[in-house]
C-alpha cells in the first residue's frame, strides 16, 4: 500500500540531491565474510545436526551413567561442540540480518546487535563448558 | 522500525462511485486508488466501470477510457502502450506489473480489476509514485561502459558468446515492479539498492569490454547496498518482461566470494 506522506530521508537534509542521498557514507567494503561464512555455518549445522541427533537418539532410554560416559567419548565431546560453534556463529550473524532488516533507529540498532553478540557468546560457552565439565570430568 | 500500519493520512477513506455508462451491456469494474496532493483528504477507492465493448482488452485499455470518457482527473503515467517504456508500472490485482501489457480479464478478484500505485512509494498523484530515488539508486551504479585503454578508432570489440552473456540483463526498462515488490527495498529502500539497480550493475559487471569490473564490486560489497537481498524471489515475480533479477544478484554475490577465495 502506497503512503503519500512517509518520509525516508531521515537527517538528510531535503536540499541534498537524490545521488548524494543513495551514496550516503558510501559502501562499506564488507559484508561478503558474513555472507560465505552464513553459508558455511548452514552448511556445518546440517552435517553436525545429523551427528548430533544420531547421537541423542542412541541414548534414547539409556541411563545417566551410559549417557555420561557417551558425552565424555571425544569423538561425541568435539562432535557437539562443532555443532556449539556452527549453530552459535550462525545463529549470531542470522540474527544480526535480522536486526539490520527491522531495527532502523540507529541507536537501538547498535545496541541489539551488541545485544546479540553477547548473548550468543554466553549460549556458546555454556554449552562448551557443560560439554567439557563432563568430558573431562569435572 | 518496519511499518506495518499506514501513517494516518495515508489511510484509505471511502470513494466515489462513478455513475455506469448508459446502454452498456458487458461492463467491468475498476476499483482505483485516489490520492490528491492538492485537497489535503486521505487517499480512497473510486469505483469506475468501464464499457468493454468501447474498450480494448487491457487494463491500461481500460485507464484511458476512464480519463477519457469518466472522469478526466484520474491520473496515471503511460507512454508506449507495448510493455517497453515502463511508465505504466502499477499494482494491479495485488501484483506489480504494467497496465499496457496485462489483459483485464487476466486480473479479476471477484470480478473487480483492482488498481493501486506501487507500493512503498512516496506518491505523487493516484498510480503516480515517486521514482527520484529508484533512478537515483540507478545512477548510483554508474550504467554506461568505464575504460581506461584508450577508445579504438572504430568500435569496442565483444565476441558473440560475452554478447551472449548480457542476454537476460540488457532488456530491463527500468519499471520498477521488481524494487517494489521488494520487502527488503520496502524496509531499507534507503541504503539497499533494490533489484532493478542490481541487474543493470550485473549487467556492466558481465559486459567484456568494461574494464572497471573491480570497482564496480567494490562499490556494491556493502551489508546493505547488495547484501540485503535475501532471495525472496518476488522481483523474478514481478518483473513483466520476464527477468530474473534475483539470479543477477545471485550472480553478483558469486562474483564477490569469488574474488576473495
Amino acid at each position: 500500500m502506497s503512503s503519500p506522506k512517509t518520509n525516508a530521508t531521515k537527517a538528510h537534509t531535503p536540499m541534498r540531491t537524490p545521488l548524494g542521498r543513495v551514496r550516503g557514507l558510501g559502501a562499506a567494503r564488507s559484508g561478503t565474510e558474513h555472507f560465505f561464512l552464513q553459508r558455511v555455518t548452514g552448511l556445518g549445522n546440517l552435517i553436525l545436526a545429523v551427528c548430533f541427533i544420531v547421537i541423542v537418539i542412541s541414548l534414547a532410554g539409556s541411563s545417566y551413567e551410559v549417557a555420561r560416559a557417551t558425552l565424555g567419548n571425544p569423538f561425541v565431546a568435539v562432535v557437539i561442540l562443532l555443532m556449539l560453534l556452527s549453530v552459535t556463529l550462525h545463529m549470531r550473524i542470522g540474527m544480526q540480518v535480522i536486526i539490520e532488516d527491522y531495527v532502523h533507529g540507529e541507536g537501538a540498532k547498535v545496541l541489539c546487535i551488541v545485544a546479540n553478540t553477547f548473548f550468543t557468546v554466553a549460549v556458546g560457552l555454556a554449552g562448551a563448558f557443560a560439554v567439557l565439565k563432563i568430558s573431562l570430568g569435572g | 522500525m518496519v511499518e506495518l500500519a499506514l501513517p494516518k493520512n495515508s489511510q484509505i477513506t471511502g470513494g466515489k462511485i462513478w455513475p455506469k455508462p448508459q446502454g452498456a451491456t458487458k461492463l467491468t469494474e475498476f476499483r482505483i486508488y485516489r490520492w490528491n496532493p492538492d485537497d489535503g483528504k486521505n487517499p480512497s477507492i473510486d469505483t469506475y466501470f468501464v464499457n468493454r465493448e468501447d474498450c480494448g482488452p487491457m487494463v491500461l485499455d481500460g485507464l484511458i477510457y476512464i480519463k477519457n470518457k469518466i472522469d478526466p482527473t484520474l491520473t496515471f503515467r503511460r507512454s508506449c502502450r507495448e510493455g517497453v517504456c515502463g511508465s505504466c508500472a502499477m499494482n494491479i490485482g495485488g501484483t506489480n506489473t504494467l497496465a499496457c501489457t496485462r489483459g483485464m480479464d487476466e486480473v479479476l478478484v471477484k470480478g473487480i480489476v483492482n488498481v493501486y500505485p506501487l507500493p512503498h512509494m512516496q506518491v505523487v498523484k493516484d498510480l503516480v509514485p515517486d521514482l527520484t530515488r529508484f533512478y537515483a539508486q540507478h545512477a548510483s551504479i554508474e550504467p554506461w561502459l568505464q575504460t581506461d585503454t584508450a577508445s579504438p578508432e572504430k568500435e569496442w570489440r565483444q565476441s558473440k558468446e560475452d554478447r551472449e552473456r548480457l542476454d537476460g540483463l540488457y532488456e530491463c526498462i527500468l519499471c520498477a515492479c521488481c524494487s517494489t515488490s521488494c520487502p527488503s527495498y520496502w524496509w531499507n529502500g534507503d541504503r539497499y539498492l533494490g533489484p532493478a539497480a542490481l541487474l543493470q550493475a550485473h549487467r556492466w559487471l558481465s559486459d567484456s569490454r568494461d574494464e572497471r569490473t573491480g570497482a564496480r564490486l567494490d562499490n556494491l560489497e556493502d551489508p546493505f547496498r547488495l547484501y540485503r537481498c535475501h532471495t525472496i524471489m518476488n522481483c523474478a515475480q514481478a518483473c513483466p518482461k520476464g527477468l530474473n533479477p534475483a539470479k543477477a544478484i545471485a550472480e553478483i554475490k558469486k562474483m564477490m566470494v569469488e574474488r576473495q577465495i
